[in-house]
């Protein structure tokens, strides 16, 4: 068996002239929580289609658990995939729990697992109402409990969370935790780059058909070595003092906001940096280290 | 090449069937069938200055022409939607992802509606056979179940035909403009474009492959089938004299309607699979 559960190798779709998706490499490990990240346009939504069989691949192969999914085990590996598309749309016409028999019966799931999907994603006190009634959030809900039919080893999600409140993302999360735990793999796409940075083990960041970059979040943190942001709060004069300890260090910026002071320094400059601030005893109150965020990561990759 | 799984076929053909029974489609059509059925055979003949039943070949006749008016109309309705509107909505993508072929999918489809369409034909027509049935005899119920018959089947290729709409339309709007487009040419202008090229031509053309040409059109194969089994209106029509013998015959005319149903559908997996 496959170590990797998604194999992409010189992936490549052209839409006519336009090339859409420019030879992309990309393993993801079993049981990994993988983000696919890149602005409206950048392909992503492409790929997705291409792993997923909906679109033909132009050149190049994707294999998923070792098989192409349009394959001679056409059956068998979607059977191990769970889709939740972006914005999904149901069939208003059924019940929550009709909808959940109907994609049950086409995965060959017994109906009895059913409730329990239900139960999982907080939607057992609207089983039996109409999805026509449902709101946004219960919808997507519904989605998710959808693609966790059969218990599959794959799961791809576009912009899971859209149209959930926090507490609802919070639960999510929860459930793809518990899942990852499980061993399923998953992969989703977000633009709440916020949102996914402390979640998926790792990342791709897509831009203009490429992936630019693969790895942690520190990883990429580090490959752009992106300042980082002390904040210190304190005392009267701490800003002199602050400048006073840091002399001969390579600082990029010192900033007075209110109280705080933000001071942008580079990453190899932050061990010494706080050697030398642990000093000022109790004129520094409190300090905050803050990492470039997943934000400043996709623009400086974009860059 | 992947096999069919004939089990995915049903769960999609279950779905959409009793779609159609849930949100009284079935019912309504069923219902418009057997009040204009129960016009016809009533007042039929109120032109002639009398009403009430006369005979099943006449009622037939007269509801050769209603069907021919209602039954694709009602078929491409039915079925212009099929993949088109899976597609706009968004829910085409995730059934796509699901074990199931795109073969599978449109027979799927296909299966439920016809089933739909069927079960309202024969509700429809049936209740009026029911009703009428103390006035028949063996060979008038005979002939009444073959009109029944045929009219499933001309709504199996008009279904046919919106489904293969269905996959080629960019969107719902256009195909549902496709299947009005359809309707009007087989059920308005095709008899009139026959009729019109013969006139031009003082039939010294095409004499010969004219009835043929009437095998280019489903509504006119469903006309030819059942006037023909009828004596009394065959010689009404006074058809007999310009009708080939090889085309009078049902099982040529059903086998015709048969492609009318297969090859459309054909069309539509093969460009839907691409």
């Amino acid at each position: 068996m496959a170590s990797n559960i998604v194999e992409a190798r010189g992936a490549t779709k052209d839409f006519g002239t336009v090339q859409a998706v420019k030879g992309v490499d990309l393993s993801i490990a079993a049981g990994e929580l993988f983000g696919l990240i890149g602005h409206n346009g950048a392909g992503k939504s492409t790929l997705f289609k291409m792993m997923l069989g909906l679109i033909p691949i132009t050149s190049g192969e994707i294999l998923l658990d070792g098989e192409k999914v349009n394959g001679p085990r056409f059956r068998e590996t979607r059977r191990k995939i769970g889709y939740l598309p972006e914005n999904v749309v149901l069939y208003d016409n059924l019940t929550g729990i009709e909808t959940l028999y109907f994609f049950a019966d086409l995965k060959a799931v017994p109906r009895k697992d059913c409730p329990a999907l239900l139960e999982k994603v907080g939607l057992s006190h609207a089983a039996s109402r109409r999805v026509r009634e449902y709101s946004k959030g219960m919808r997507q809900r519904l989605g998710f409990a959808q693609a966790l039919l059969g218990t599959p080893r794959l799961l791809f999600l576009d912009e899971p969370t859209t149209g959930l409140d926090p507490g609802a993302i919070r639960d999510f999360y929860r459930i793809l935790r518990e899942l990852r735990d499980e061993g399923v793999t998953m992969v989703l796409t977000s633009h709440i780059l916020a949102e996914i940075q402390e979640r998926v083990d790792r990342l791709a960041i897509m831009e203009g058909g490429l992936i630019r970059a693969t790895g942690t979040v520190q990883d990429l943190r580090e490959g752009m070595n992106l300042p980082l942001t002390l904040e210190i709060a304190g005392g009267a004069g701490l800003a002199e003092q602050v400048a006073r300890v840091l002399q001969g260090i390579a600082i990029e910026s010192i900033e007075e906001a209110g109280s705080i002071l933000h001071i942008r320094l580079p990453r190899e400059a932050k061990m010494p940096a706080l050697a030398r601030l642990a000093t000022l005893g109790d004129t520094m109150r409190d300090l905050h280290v803050r990492e470039p965020s997943l934000e400043d990561v996709f623009f400086g990759y974009r860059n | 090449m992947l096999s069919i799984d004939f089990r995915q076929i049903g769960i999609v053909a279950g779905k959409e069937f009793w779609d159609r029974i849930r949100n009284r489609w079935v019912l309504a059509v069923a219902v418009v069938f057997t009040v204009f059925a129960l016009v016809i055979a009533y007042f039929g003949a109120a032109q002639q200055g009398a009403v009430g039943f006369r005979s099943i070949d006449v009622t037939i006749a007269s509801l050769v022409s209603l069907v021919i008016y209602l039954i694709p109309l009602i078929a491409l309705i039915l079925g212009f939607d099929a993949i088109v509107g899976e597609r706009e909505r968004g829910s085409l993508d995730l059934l796509l992802t699901l074990p199931i072929t795109r073969k599978e999918l449109i027979l799927g489809k296909y299966a439920g509606l016809a089933g739909a369409l069927a079960f309202s034909t024969i509700a429809g027509f049936g209740a009026v056979g029911l009703i009428l049935s103390p006035q028949l005899n063996l060979n008038a119920l005979f002939h009444y179940a073959g009109f029944m018959g045929s009219a499933i089947l001309l709504g199996f290729a008009f279904l046919s035909i919106a489904v293969m709409l269905s996959v080629f339309a960019a969107d719902r709007t256009r195909a549902s403009g496709l299947a009005i487009g359809t309707w009007f040419f087989f059920v308005l202008v095709f008899d009139l474009l026959l009729l019109g090229a013969l006139v031009v031509t003082a039939g010294d053309y095409g004499g010969a492959i004219f009835p043929y040409l009437l095998l280019a059109n489903p509504a006119d194969v469903f006309r030819v089938l059942n006037v023909f089994s009828l004596d009394e209106v065959r010689t009404l029509y006074g058809l007999a004299t310009v009708f080939p013998e090889a085309l009078s015959n049902p099982a040529t005319l059903g086998g015709v309607m048969l492609a009318w149903i297969v090859g459309p559908l054909a069309v539509a997996i093969w460009r839907f699979e691409r």
